[in-house]
């Protein structure tokens, strides 16, 4: 009993340490000026336009991470074919490789004086210090996260269900989306959670690439450094407030639909304990 | 329409290991009939060519009058029930059964009519919204045959639709199905490794061995009349003895006799069923009982000589009455017997010596 309430208070204790505390004063210190400091930070242009900025970076990311993640598992789960190992090995690369190092990677790429640096500005396209490549960048540091999700619930869930629904009649378009997508949706769901929250935190890469030209090519976590580094504290943790805020909608969200699905949840929960 | 299934010289390998070899089989209209074999023996993927989730490497499938390797397998008609019921997870019972009507887009109307008599088919009305996961395995399974049902199928394919299932849960499943059947009389093919589920349910049991038919037959005229060894034991226990026939009469290797047979000269291999084994007491006799075990109605007895092991039984009256002790000695006496010649061919019965021989 004893040893039980102190690792409990032991795990409070961290928690309140490590995450309650710091997303307090994150608060705290935003509205140290007032609330009227604090909309004024936020109503800054160049505040607006961070906002902006990360909003469409994750909208364009996580989309294209969540097509990305469903066919991959599709390909991994349901066939076995040359360089399947290769793939699972190369899925977890951005895992492996600093954020820095891949937008340095990147700029090596398309940058001026880049492999593909020519024939892109030969053709008047931006990619690097633009909206492109922090696109680019973001949907590589965030490409495993839906990916790793997906798939080893894809595998463990096998192929027998699909098997079933084509002797039921239903075609492959119909099978798509009545059984496999649905089958995985818990799975994609979380993916799609985290890479969300990853996209929009991203710092590393998208630093490197976004060249951060403040009020256009900055995204919030951008913008709270850059604040902080010219003394603007009070206005830095207004924006992060914001970043925090993301997360804390996100995680209600979450809460939301595990409740509002709490049936299906514990009718899964208990087929895996069987 | 008819329903009848027609394979003729299917070959089916999966990297270079031959699966299917040359098998050609007709499931009658309106026949239950049993796939039963060893795991490997290539059952479960006559099942899935049947239904056109696998294609063979050879040969051609006929159900009906339509060629069914020219239809995709959406369009066979053809219901699969697996092993593990692959129910729809996300769904629930109700939306599991509704599946196939939704495909095809059926009215609201016609898939509440549809499922409701479904549901009650299978007697599960009041879990029409539980989810699978909330399901007894007997329930599953029950609700992975109405969801077959729904597709309106022609012929019904289940494969080991009782192996996950205990003891108790099989049985009254099996009898289940059996009524299911012989009131819808659906042509339905089901595979099974237990031999006494393939001839209690089936009209016709078709016994695979390595990819190949060895034997297609009622229940009834296989039993007697096992073509080889390998079915012969596989329909149950045995005594398998090696034996040597001269001037008709057959006399075992450890050195006593069997029966008769009317078979050349040479050596055979006999397989005795336990009830064809008949000890009885006596004082001058060569067994020693070394065991007896009562297992409910049957008695199995263990006879002992020189090394040679025979297995026996009886019912537990017929016991009582023999007098037999655990200990004794005895003599035995073979009724019945089936025996196979080192050349092949046809087996042949044993038949009993007189008495007292």
């Amino acid at each position: 009993m004893a040893g039980r309430i102190s690792l409990i208070t032991a795990a409070l204790t961290f928690l309140t340490l490590f995450l309650l505390l710091p997303l307090i004063s994150v608060f705290a210190e935003a509205l140290s000026s007032g609330v009227g400091a604090y909309f004024t930070a936020i109503a800054d242009p160049n505040v607006q336009s961070a906002i902006w900025m990360t909003l469409t970076i994750a909208a364009i990311a996580v989309p294209a991470n969540l097509i990305f993640g469903v066919c991959a598992s599709w390909c991994i789960a349901r066939f076995d074919f040359v360089g399947r190992n290769l793939l699972i090995t190369l899925i977890d690369l951005p895992f492996s490789i600093s954020p820095v190092i891949a937008g340095l990677l990147e700029v090596l790429l398309f940058g001026l004086n880049g492999l593909l640096g020519g024939w892109l500005s030969a053709h008047n396209i931006q990619i690097i210090f633009a909206l492109p490549g922090m696109v680019l960048a973001t949907i590589f540091v965030t490409f495993p996260f839906v990916a790793r999700e997906v798939i080893p619930l894809a595998q463990e869930q096998g192929n027998e269900e699909e098997e079933a629904a084509v002797t039921l009649g239903a075609s492959g378009w119909q099978i798509f989306w009545r059984v496999s997508l649905p089958k995985l949706r818990w799975g994609l769901f979380y993916g799609v959670l985290l890479c969300n929250a990853r996209a929009m935190g991203e710092f590393g890469a998208v630093s490197v690439v976004s060249g951060k030209v403040f009020g256009e090519t900055d995204t919030l976590s951008l913008a709270v450094e850059s604040l902080y580094g010219s003394y603007e504290i009070q206005a830095a943790f207004a924006v992060a407030s914001l970043l925090a805020m993301l997360a804390l909608v996100t995680l209600v969200l979450k809460a939301l639909l595990e409740f509002l699905h709490r049936d299906e949840l514990a009718a899964m929960k208990r087929k895996k304990a069987s | 329409m008819s329903t009848e299934i027609k394979i003729s010289h299917v070959f089916r390998s999966f990297s270079s290991h031959a699966v299917l070899n040359d098998v050609s089989l007709t499931v009658r209209e309106g026949e239950l009939l049993a796939l039963l074999g060893p795991s490997g023996s290539g059952k479960t993927t006559l099942l899935r060519l049947i239904s056109g989730l696998d294609q063979p490497d050879a040969g051609s499938i006929n159900i009906g009058e339509d060629d069914a390797s020219a239809r995709h397998a959406k369009d066979r008609g053809v219901g699969f029930v697996f092993q593990h019921y692959a129910l729809f997870r996300h769904m629930t019972v109700f939306e599991n059964i509704a599946f196939p009507l939704r495909i095809r887009k059926a009215g609201k109307a016609e898939i509440n009519a549809k499922v409701e008599e479904l549901l009650k088919l299978i007697q599960l009305e009041t879990l029409a919204g539980r989810y699978p996961a909330q399901l007894s395995g007997g329930q599953r399974q029950r609700v992975a045959l109405a969801r077959a049902l729904a597709s309106q199928p022609r012929v019904l394919l289940l494969d080991e639709p009782f192996g996950a299932l205990d003891a108790v849960v099989r049985r009254d499943l099996r009898r289940w199905l059996r009524q299911l059947h012989d009131e819808m009389h659906i042509t339905t093919i089901f595979v099974t490794h237990d031999q006494e589920e393939a001839f209690d349910l089936a009209d016709r049991v078709v016994i695979m061995k390595d990819g190949r038919i060895c034997q297609e037959g009622t229940p009834i005229d296989i039993y007697r009349g096992p073509v080889n060894p390998f079915v012969h034991e596989f329909l149950g226990e045995s005594n398998r003895l090696a034996a040597h026939i001269s001037n008709g009469v057959v006399t075992a290797e450890a050195g006593f006799a069997l029966g008769r047979a009317e078979l050349p000269d040479g050596a055979a291999e006999v397989f005795i069923r336990p009830h064809h084994v008949v000890p009885y007491p006596s004082s001058s006799g060569a067994w020693i009982v070394a065991r007896i075990a009562a297992t409910g109605a049957q008695v199995r007895i263990g006879l002992a000589r020189n090394g040679t092991l025979l297995e026996s039984a009886m019912t537990a009256d017929a016991l009582l009455d023999s007098d037999l002790q655990a200990g004794g000695t005895a003599a035995v006496h073979f009724t019945g017997g089936t025996v196979f010649t080192s050349q092949g061919g046809e087996p042949v019965r044993l038949s009993p010596l007189p008495v007292g021989n």
